[in-house]
């Protein structure tokens, strides 16, 4: 059985999707970032709406930054939020 | 060497810089950063309400990973003694304390350089958010600051 991959949400992504983590097993079509995004946007209208302005979303792929064509896959962490604004 | 911790409660700035100067001899100069939650009345627009408090979210683990990977980065480029980051996390009031940052050198320069460039990429590489919350209970996201960028960028790349 194939592995799922964590998917976390933090800030205004969180609260668009409505969930702050949620597993998904991959369709082997689906081994980059945007792809990934693509895939999560077609879940549902919280989901498009977290997506509907990708320049104003980041990505970390195991706890490191990653850009739109990093790889994900089968038990990665791919966390999803805003530009970071602490300090 | 460097102490980071990510925490809700308030921290003592006088008993982090005692906790990190301790029985040290060789320590010629210390630079401390304190960020606090200001009140920001008008920032978003004329007569826009004062903030009440900030809520801050982060992601835990990769919050202690990034802060490590940017104290290294200090590291690397400034002949450091010692180190201390603490982040707060959660709910704070307006005048309450956020971040600390205390870097310590034989020299001052590299004292001053190494906290400004601490906190300058604690603000654009750390996953920390803020929310600012209204006295009439409604709250917004605060969005990233080109201003901050460019602070981070001054630095050069990692």
């Amino acid at each position: 059985m194939t592995r799922p991959t964590t998917i976390l949400y933090f800030a205004w992504l969180r609260e668009r999707t409505g969930v702050a983590q949620e597993e998904i097993v991959l369709p082997e079509s689906v081994r980059t970032v945007s792809a990934l995004v693509d895939l999560l946007a077609a879940r549902g209208a919280g989901h498009a709406a977290a997506f509907s302005n990708r320049r104003t979303v980041r990505c970390a792929v195991n706890q490191e930054f990653a850009d739109p064509s990093a790889p994900v896959g089968p038990g990665d962490e791919v966390a999803f939020f805003p530009p970071v604004t602490g300090g | 060497m460097a102490r980071i911790r990510v925490q809700t409660e308030d921290f003592d700035t006088g008993a982090e810089i005692a906790a990190l100067t301790a029985g040290r001899t060789d320590i010629g100069g210390i630079g401390v950063f304190i960020g606090t939650v200001r009140d920001n009345p008008g920032a978003h627009e004329p007569g826009s309400p004062a903030v009440t408090a900030l809520t801050l979210e982060h992601y835990p683990g990769m919050t202690e990973r990034a802060i490590g990977k940017i104290i290294a980065q200090a590291e690397e480029r400034w002949p450091l003694l010692g180190c201390t980051v603490i982040h707060r996390v959660g709910t704070m009031w307006a005048g309450e304390n956020i971040v600390l940052v205390i870097a310590a050198s034989s020299h001052r320069q590299a004292a001053l350089d190494a906290t400004a460039f601490l906190i300058d990429w604690l603000k654009t590489k750390a996953p920390f958010w803020k929310r600012e919350d209204f006295a009439s209970g409604e709250g917004a996201w605060v969005e990233a600051r080109e201003a901050d960028d460019a602070a981070a960028a001054r630095w050069g790349a990692a």
